[in-house]
């Protein structure tokens, strides 16, 4: 969509009808995402290893956790057309008529700015452009043109997400070496299965709004298979931190069987016939399971639950100087 | 009948609930770059040899 287009539509959206509360502005930040941010984000800061002055790590991580937030709205502001038309987004401020479309673009450029600048100054430049570079892709790169053009969207979008422990690791050392790419690959790959996972059994409300979600582009059939893919290439990627000094024992014992957990829902899944069911029922509520696709739920729920077990591990040993395997390097 | 010019009582909370997290926001980032300053310069000034 161009951007003349989009203004077109942001000017749709419905007019305001209640007075903007300042929450609202809040909602527009979308506080879940930025509280995982912020905690992938303090996991590279940490394991970084380079003593920080903790108002400054303070500082980088409220760095991210705006920046994040200032993607989100742009994010609110330029997807308010489909967000209207999907029941897990149309109480959003934007398409609910709360917060004009302009005042969501203006949060977010203004918020962009200011943390990248503060990154910049507080911590480093190279912490900053990554920072910029993050919010461009999720805004820009994600949300205009991937979303709504192909049903790679959240695999290649799935950068944005997966960049915050990179910024962490920069902001603390000025440098990005192997072990923040690392953890850069784990959350890039744990994003397809858990996304994947969750679209199987809410794709109808993709499709009403034309997002091109893989279970409506390539079939619930296939999607499953790729989520297998994925899920096969994800669980050894987990247990990499191991060999390059980054993870210890503990890190091993919750990676490693956290991994065939996953691995034996992915097959589950595999062997389901989640997403198959095309009828539901109209007083179905949004994240209502249909029997055959608890296999996709169980999946998706643990998908989170591993991440953060993962990460948690990582923080925990570092906080407290348990000794990195070191394996290979 | 009601002017519709004038804002209701609804409004006038809602503005002054924005005003109040905005005047926040701004006094929250004068404070971080007075801190990262004196933090930044800190370690540089306790060098200096008097």
């Amino acid at each position: 969509m161009a951007m003349s287009e989009a203004l077109s539509t942001a000017a749709k959206t419905p007019a305001v009808r209640a007075p903007a509360r300042w929450q609202d502005f809040l909602q527009l930040l979308k506080p879940r995402v930025m509280s995982l941010v912020v905690f992938t984000g303090l996991t590279g800061l940490v394991c970084a290893g380079q003593p920080v002055h903790p108002f400054l790590a303070g500082v980088a991580i409220l760095c991210i956790a705006v920046g994040a937030g200032a993607s989100g709205a742009l994010n609110m502001w330029y997807d308010a057309d489909i967000d209207a038309k999907m029941r897990r987004t149309r109480g959003r401020p934007v398409p609910a008529g709360r917060v004009q479309g302009a005042d969501a673009l203006a949060l977010g450029v203004v918020l962009s700015m200011f943390s990248v600048m503060l990154m910049g100054m507080a911590l480093n430049w190279l912490a900053a452009g990554l920072l910029a570079f993050t919010i461009f892709f999720y805004a820009v790169v994600y949300t205009v043109w991937l979303k709504r053009w192909t049903a790679q969207n959240i695999v290649i979008g799935g950068l944005a997400g997966a960049l915050p422990p990179v910024i962490g690791w920069a902001a603390a050392t000025g440098t990005v070496p192997l072990n923040a790419w690392i953890l850069c690959a784990i959350i890039f790959m744990w994003t397809p299965p858990h996304f994947w996972a969750l679209s199987l059994y809410t794709s109808e409300d993709y499709k009403k709004a034309g997002v091109p979600m893989m279970p409506l582009v390539a079939g619930a059939k296939s999607t499953r298979k790729q989520i297998l893919i994925y899920s096969l290439l994800f669980t050894p990627l987990c247990l990499t931190p191991v060999l390059t000094g980054l993870g210890g024992p503990v890190y091993l014992a919750v990676a490693a069987l956290g991994g065939l957990v996953f691995l034996l829902l992915a097959v589950r899944l595999f062997r389901s016939r989640a997403g198959d069911a095309q009828a539901q029922r109209k007083d179905d509520g949004l994240y209502d399971v249909k029997a055959g696709a608890k296999d996709a739920r169980n999946l998706f729920a643990f998908s989170i639950l591993y991440l953060t077990l993962l990460f948690a591990t990582l923080l925990g040993e570092h906080l407290m100087g348990v000794k990195p395997l070191d394996l290979l390097l | 009948m009601s002017d519709p010019a004038r804002e209701s009582d609804a409004e006038a909370r809602a503005r002054r609930g924005r005003n109040i997290a905005l005047a926040l926001g701004l006094a929250i980032f004068v404070v971080l770059v007075f801190v990262v300053t004196i933090v930044k310069l800190g370690a540089s000034v306790a060098r200096q040899p008097f």
